[in-house]
């Protein structure tokens, strides 16, 4: 051990001489070049990170906010096109670094899972909350004018109002692919609701039935997320159930239906950020401006619309943000 | 107890196989009352038949989990582990990978991600388009190259240059691995039987399970990105090139073999020297087959990390721009009609021997000298205008709104007509049909497929296809299965119903067959993403929706191969026929439909191929059958409950495939046509 330790401060001392030699030679120099350059950044990996993109507008907005916050900060950065799920076998290999948006709501399995093996971090939440919930358009409120109360929708000529050929004389709910959950067969069992569940296989289809609907404005009442596009160029509303509680989901003896789970509304849930677990180690700076980044929902669905219905790019959009919020972002990366 | 009856009919009636007329009709009549009664006893004698009891569950989905944890864990050959031997390939396949996407998008470049800078730009649009003109040119003269001019000017035109470079990269890429790697190993099933006997059922299941069941090991074992795309798409896409070898291999005529052992070949010259060269033609069907199934994956690969146009495709969709959705979908369409049709006339140029030179002047003779000219002087003025490098903004074309406009359209004016149509195919044909199977004993359902595997082809075949229904229903898929069957049952027929009547007209009426030709490989190629979702809008999500889909692809085998097998009847006989004074009905029906009778249930048996390979997307739309449990499996990264789902369809495939075959081989042999 007496050698070990001789042989490491030797070296030590021996780096330190050269520092100082160098210092020394180049003292102006260095001093100048510090001002530009930060040193955290000097030892970490040049490796470009790997940010993830995905096939929603909101999720290609904030990851390339992210994106080019990073690269303010000096790192390179690569954006890969991968799929919302199939990702996690990247970033459990560390093919892949950084997705910006996991869904509480439709990501939690497939993340926990994820996380469970260790190689995958949970880097906090990116302050913008998932809303989900049964909608219908502003129109139907003729039609059933007790809306947005959800015991409206109990009425047997709000339900026929919602039917079609196969589903009457039931209402007919077209609800999210079944790979969300979203406990929908349960909630319309528990609250006794005479409503009929479809589920559509991707949120495409989801909104490909809204389009059509509202062309014709005829009936439809179906899943709805946000942060999306849809709340902005539709007009309409979210049903009001009894909010949701923890309690709801899995305490029987709560809400309108003693011995039924799931009698109230969908959960509000947090958007994470998750990553490949080795960022912390390989890019300390950039672990932390990942920490640090939050937007709300106001602003993304601004930007949401400005992209998917003011026909700006991306990037456009984006670019804007980044100059009205400088003071933001040069947070996040300081040292 | 009349199930353990009918399962036991087979074997004890060995003498009546060949036995024809009435004995065969009274099996049939024996075995069905026997079905029929089992049917109606009904639950309440035998619940075990219509459920397949979970205890007796054969638990596949934990054995095959658990395998490919281990393979991607622990396995090892020797001092490395199994994912570094698929780690060290992926690596190998990035090479080529990383200059074809060089070369035609991103340029060469010096340092990574968003640091890099561009030493080299790309190959220029106008350099590429010239460069394929100019092999159009030499392949298959004027016609070809405006043709292949015309493609890739659709591609600069409207927009589509960068993403279809990217795609067009990876197809650069698979194609020729899976070409050389089909060829490789259809020479090997020539030369070894027993190699043979193994592969074909290996084949079978790289055509058959969806690639969603095989995705997740495979972005373990070979990483995230490109790579793993094309290690999926040559999966895919190989399949046909070996089995094209081994039946081209097979069709050298034995009189060229028996040359070549005289002049004193080699094994090895033999192969090389004789065989290869002399079945050139059918080689290239098997690569024309490659270049279409590769530009199939393209949606499935830009889920992975290989963006290009399937990108675009499911981005345009998700935002319902469906008119930007159908631009990069035909954008893909494009590029498949390129590439094939010159693949093709290669083709056609190599069976006539010494065929440049054929007029076209300096650039038609020396293709290749004249392509390198092109390119080099292209990328020389590309550094000084920038209009020669990349396709000017300001006179890029779009469709924009007309495409969405005009769905919106038939949607308000017609959705109440199209709704009426759809609920009463709905409520009288579908949902009965659906019933009916759903309500199946699965032991009678057992046991009829393996009768009729008997009647067909014998023992073997009965015990093969017995088997494999037998493993779909102790897997605990039954029910799913039948959804399966109800789903591609329906489809195939109408896919039959319009297609076989196309196929008849596009080869009674010569000049139809071109223009069909064109749609069937749009059909083909355009991903059904970018039909799907008009088709939502107009039916609403539901089976009839995932019938159309399923329809739309399934449809070009059913003409396709209708138009061959016409095409190929001895004009001798129909000429005989009208001597005899047939009306032109009669010849139809009496003499060709009669000796194409083997290629139209060949076309039959891709029809259902096709259709199954269909299932995936249609869980896209709601259906709840096996894809939709491969699709759920994915999302859940459950490797095993997706493989076991993915096995099911392929049995059904092959159960369906080998029952077919038989029927075809016997109608062969009973029309004399071997």
């Amino acid at each position: 051990m007496p050698a070990a330790r001789d042989h490491s401060s030797q070296r030590g001392s021996a780096m330190f001489s050269r520092t100082y030699i160098m210092g020394g030679v180049l003292g102006a120099l260095t001093l100048s070049a510090a001002c530009f350059v930060t040193p955290g950044i000097a030892q970490e990996s040049a490796d470009p990170i790997k940010l993830t993109l995905h096939d929603w507008t909101g999720q290609l907005i904030t990851t390339e906010l992210m994106g080019e916050v990073l690269k303010k900060a000096g790192y390179s950065v690569e954006y890969v096109q991968a799929d919302y799920l199939a990702q996690f076998a990247g970033l459990e290999n560390g093919d892949l670094h950084v997705a910006m948006e996991m869904w509480e709501t439709t990501g939690r399995d497939a993340m926990d899972a994820s996380i469970a093996t260790g190689k995958v971090e949970n880097f906090g939440p990116t302050g913008m909350k998932a809303k989900e919930e049964w909608w219908y358009p502003a129109y139907m409120k003729e039609k059933c004018p007790g809306l947005p109360n959800w015991e409206a929708l109990k009425e047997a000529a709000c339900a026929e109002a919602f039917a079609t050929a196969e589903t009457a004389p039931k209402g007919r709910y077209l609800g999210g692919p079944v790979t969300w959950g979203g406990f929908d067969d349960e909630r319309v069992e528990a609250l006794d609701l005479p409503y009929e569940v479809i589920h559509a296989g991707t949120d495409a289809a989801l909104f490909a039935e809204l389009e059509s609907a509202y062309q014709r404005q005829a009936p439809i009442l179906l899943w709805i997320y946000a942060p999306h596009w849809a709340p902005a160029k539709y007009q309409g509303e979210w049903v009001e159930f009894p909010e949701y509680t923890k309690e709801c989901y899995t305490d029987p003896a709560w809400g309108s239906n003693p011995d039924a789970l799931y009698d109230c509304g969908k959960p509000f849930g947090e958007i994470w950020k998750v990553g490949w677990a080795g960022v912390k180690d390989k890019w300390p700076g950039a672990y932390a401006a990942i920490k640090a980044f939050t937007v709300d929902n106001d602003e993304m669905g601004q930007m949401i619309t400005r992209v998917d219905l003011e026909g700006k790019t991306v990037s456009e959009v984006v670019g804007e943000w980044m100059t009205a919020n400088e003071g933001r972002w040069s947070e996040w990366i300081k040292k | 107890m009349s199930a353990p009856a009918s399962l036991e009919r087979p074997a004890s009636r060995h003498a009546l196989l060949h036995s024809p007329g009435w004995t065969g009709a009274l099996v049939w009549l024996v075995a069905a009352a026997a079905f029929v009664l089992l049917w109606q006893s009904g639950p309440g004698l035998a619940a075990w038949a219509f459920d397949y009891p979970r205890a007796w569950q054969i638990p596949a989905v934990r054995w095959i989990g658990a395998a490919m944890k281990w393979l991607v864990n622990d396995a090892r050959l020797g001092p490395v582990t199994f994912t570094e031997v698929t780690r060290f390939v992926a690596a190998l396949l990035d090479v080529p990978y990383r200059i074809a996407l060089s070369l035609l998008s991103t340029g060469f470049l010096s340092g990574q991600g968003s640091n890099a800078v561009q030493i080299v730009p790309p190959l220029s649009w106008i350099g590429v388009t010239a460069t394929m003109m100019l092999l159009g040119l030499s392949a298959g003269g004027p016609g070809l190259a405006a043709l292949v001019g015309l493609c890739f000017g659709f591609l600069a035109v409207f927009g589509q240059w960068d993403s279809a470079m990217v795609t067009l990269a990876s197809v650069v890429v698979a194609v020729p691995i899976g070409v050389l790697g089909g060829l490789l190993l259809g020479i090997a099933a020539y030369r070894w039987p027993a190699f043979e006997r193994c592969l074909v059922p290996v084949l079978d299941l790289m055509q058959t399970i969806p690639v969603f069941a095989y995705l997740v090991p495979i972005l373990f074992l070979f990483g995230f990105g490109p790579t793993a795309a094309v290690v999926a798409t040559v999966i895919y896409a190989m399949p046909p090139m070996t089995r094209v070898t081994v039946l081209a291999l097979r069709g050298v005529p034995p009189e060229l073999r028996d040359l070549g052992r005289m002049i004193g070949c080699t094994r090895r010259q033999m192969t090389w020297r004789v065989m290869i060269p002399s079945a050139r033609d059918s080689l290239m069907v098997g690569v024309n087959q490659v270049i279409m199934l590769s530009l199939n994956m393209v949606i499935i690969a830009s889920m992975i990390g290989a963006g290009g146009l399937g990108f675009d495709v499911l981005a345009a969709l998700r935002r319902l721009d469906i008119g930007a959705g159908l631009e990069a979908g035909m954008a893909i369409v494009a590029l498949a009609i390129a590439l094939d049709r010159l693949s093709q006339a290669y083709a056609a140029q190599a069976g006539k021997a010494p065929a440049a030179g054929q007029g076209g002047g300096f650039a038609a003779g020396h293709p290749y000298v004249a392509a390198v000219a092109v390119l080099v002087a292209t990328s020389a003025a590309g550094l000084l205008l920038p209009a020669v490098q990349s396709y000017p903004e300001a006179l890029k074309v779009s469709t924009g709104s007309f495409f969405s406009e005009a769905v919106r359209w038939i949607n308000v004016n017609f959705f109440d007509a199209l709704e009426a149509v759809k609920n009463a195919l709905l409520l009288n044909v579908l949902v009965p049909f659906k019933r009916l199977l759903a309500g199946l004993p699965w032991p009678g359902v057992v046991a009829l497929l393996a009768l009729a595997g008997y009647r067909l082809g014998g023992v073997r075949l009965a015990v093969f296809v017995g088997v494999l229904a037998f493993l779909i229903a102790a897997t605990g898929q039954w029910e799913k299965a039948m959804v399966t069957v109800y789903l591609c049952g329906i489809s195939v027929v109408i896919a039959s119903l319009i297609g076989i009547p196309i196929g008849i007209l596009a080869t009674e009426r010569v000049g139809l067959w071109r223009w069909v030709q064109v749609v069937i490989d749009t059909l083909q190629t355009l991903p059904s993403f970018v039909y799907l979702m008009p088709a939502v809008m107009l039916f609403r999500v539901g089976d009839f929706t995932a019938i159309i889909a399923v329809v739309a692809y399934a449809i070009t085998p059913a003409i396709r191969y209708t138009a061959l097998g016409l095409q190929k009847v001895d004009p001798r006989i129909i000429e005989a026929g009208r001597a005899a004074g047939c009306t032109p009905w009669q010849i139809l029906t009496r003499i060709k439909l009669r000796l194409a009778l083997p290629e139209l249930l060949l076309g039959l048996n891709q029809t259902i191929m096709f259709a199954l390979s269909m299932l995936v997307i249609t869980a896209l739309v709601g259906t709840r059958d096996l894809g939709q449990e491969v699709y759920i499996a994915l999302t859940k990264a459950d490797t095993g409950r997706g493989l076991v789902a993915g096995l099911a369809v392929a049995f059904i495939a092959m159960i369906a495939d080998r029952l077919i075959s038989a029927g075809a081989a016997r109608q062969r042999a009973r029309l004399g046509l071997d």
